[in-house]
């Protein structure tokens, strides 16, 4: 099977992602071509997208401007799936609770950012997730915490009670770093499986 | 659901943690600012982050005499006034500022050369932080040295505060001519220019493994204009610093917003055309081709 992924590539942590959805291709036998979308006219074509992580504020307004923003909308309503992590789980969710950022209300979750403290607060650690048999080597860089959830979002992980991994629909987002380790089975979850 | 992950294994500051807060400034314009009021402009106009300090470098050369850190207490205003990362500068081999910063709440210290250097032999231990620091280099073996101290993200040096985009570019092609150099070497081979260039032989190796540096690698030092920016990003580099470039400018907030969309628009030149229309004129600076040994701040701490 030939497959079209894209990374949202206005601002972040790109070309991690890019690397961590060829791991997952190899290990779920897909052919796969990945493009990086800095433009409109790229999403349409794609059938998995990523939000990754970088700086909200300006993520949410390059998409804006690029005219991206609407495109990854129509992705998610023609349900296709999307990975979002960290700065893309805040520019997916419904309510980021700070009017400096856009959001793309696709995932009805609202969301506190910065939730940890600053970057000295930041931290990895083992983290148990729904469907998968190990813990996952989660790294949370001024990651933002899961407020509430709505109630067709199901909730994979938590932190001290709180969920930092949810799926609705099509939606997996996180609000750690899958794609800054080796680790690629949240990519195959997240992306991979309705294909396999 | 409970957590029943375990808290005992979890860790701060380690290498993945700080080389990572790195890699989420990529394709970003980090923006050098002195007030809270000039923080909120940046964040607005698409800022990654904000650099504090005491005054930009334009002015720290007009003004001379010794350049330090920032007043603490202006960081913690910048870190209420906005919610993107706030990084701060402290002088090469001051520990101590480095401390402050780190104690402050900075969310990244930057060891600078645009700052008198504290300590003439060495530089700060930098893996002994929580937080990541980036350092400036002109070249490979010096950032390769700075790495092993413990660097997260390298920058070039450039000549900071003149506007003139000219050194930047110098210690970036520098930087990749010497990848591709050692690239093409055996292992042996690496050995001995490691020696040669008093660079650590373990990531001479890694770097040319990896076809590029271990770390984020930004461009900083004289960028003015969305062309130099995006003039940076054609030859390779991961994002900006921009230092006088934005405050220096006749209108901080166009130039600001014009430069961020630059480096997401930096390969296509009819976008940048229209990005750079109507801006206002950048800094005046000076041409620093011509500048004299003692004005040269790239040359601190090597």
């Amino acid at each position: 099977m030939t497959l079209t992924a894209g990374v949202i590539a206005v601002q972040g942590d790109v070309s991690e992602h890019v690397a961590a959805l060829e791991r997952s291709a190899t290990a779920c036998g897909v052919d796969l071509t990945v493009q990086r979308v800095r433009t409109a006219g790229t999403v349409p074509s794609c059938d998995m997208l990523v939000l990754p992580g970088g700086e909200s504020t300006t993520i949410s307004d390059l998409l804006v401007t690029e005219k991206i923003a609407s495109e990854i909308v129509g992705h998610v309503e023609a349900g296709n799936p999307l990975l979002a992590t960290c700065a893309g789980l805040i520019v997916v969710s419904r309510d980021p609770r700070d009017e400096r950022v856009h959001t793309l209300d696709c995932l009805d979750i609202s969301v506190d950012r910065n939730a940890f403290g600053r970057q000295r607060d930041s931290f990895e650690a083992p983290l148990p997730i729904r469907g998968l048999e190990r813990p996952f080597p989660a790294v949370f860089i001024r990651a933002p915490l899961i407020d509430s959830v709505g109630p067709s979002v199901e909730v994979l992980a938590a932190w001290e009670d709180r969920p930092v991994a949810v799926r609705s629909g099509s939606v997996v987002a996180t609000s750690f770093h899958p794609e800054l380790t080796h680790d690629s089975r949240l990519h195959e979850l997240a992306l991979f499986e309705q294909f396999s | 659901m409970s957590s029943s992950t375990d808290i005992e294994e979890l860790k701060r500051g380690t290498e993945l943690v700080k080389r990572g807060f790195a890699k989420m400034q990529k394709g970003g314009v980090i923006m050098d600012v002195v007030t809270r009021e000039q923080a909120r402009v940046a964040e607005d106009a698409g800022a990654v982050a904000v650099m504090s300090l005491e005054a930009v470098p334009a002015d720290i050369r007009k003004r001379g005499g010794v350049a330090r850190m920032a007043d603490p207490g202006a960081l913690t205003e910048i870190i209420d006034e906005v919610s993107i990362p706030v990084m701060g500068k402290c002088r090469i081999g001051h520990t101590t500022e480095a401390q402050i910063l780190e104690a402050t709440g900075a969310d990244m210290i930057d060891e600078s050369e645009v700052l008198t250097p504290a300590d003439n032999d060495y530089h700060i231990e930098k893996e002994a932080f929580t937080s990541p620091f980036v350092c400036g280099a002109r070249s490979l073996p010096e950032a390769l040295r700075r790495i092993d101290e413990g660097a997260a993200m390298i920058r070039t040096k450039g000549e900071a505060g003149t506007g003139d985009v000219n050194q930047a570019v110098t210690h970036q092609r520098a930087i990749k001519s010497a990848i591709r150099e050692i690239e093409g070497k055996t292992h042996e081979e690496r050995e001995r220019w490691a020696r040669e260039h008093e660079a650590p032989a373990a990531l001479v190796h890694d770097t040319a493994e990896r076809g590029r540096l271990p770390v984020v690698n930004f461009a900083a030092g004289g960028i003015a204009t969305p062309a130099d920016a995006a003039l940076m990003m054609s030859l390779g580099c991961d994002g900006i610093f921009v230092g006088s470039g934005i405050f220096g400018a006749e209108e901080p907030t166009a130039m600001g917003r014009a430069i961020v969309e630059a480096v997401n628009n930096w390969d296509d030149p009819e976008r940048l055309a229209e990005i750079a229309s109507d801006i206002g004129s950048g800094m005046k600076g000076q041409s620093n081709v011509q500048m004299a040994d003692e004005d040269r701040l790239q040359d601190r701490g090597v």
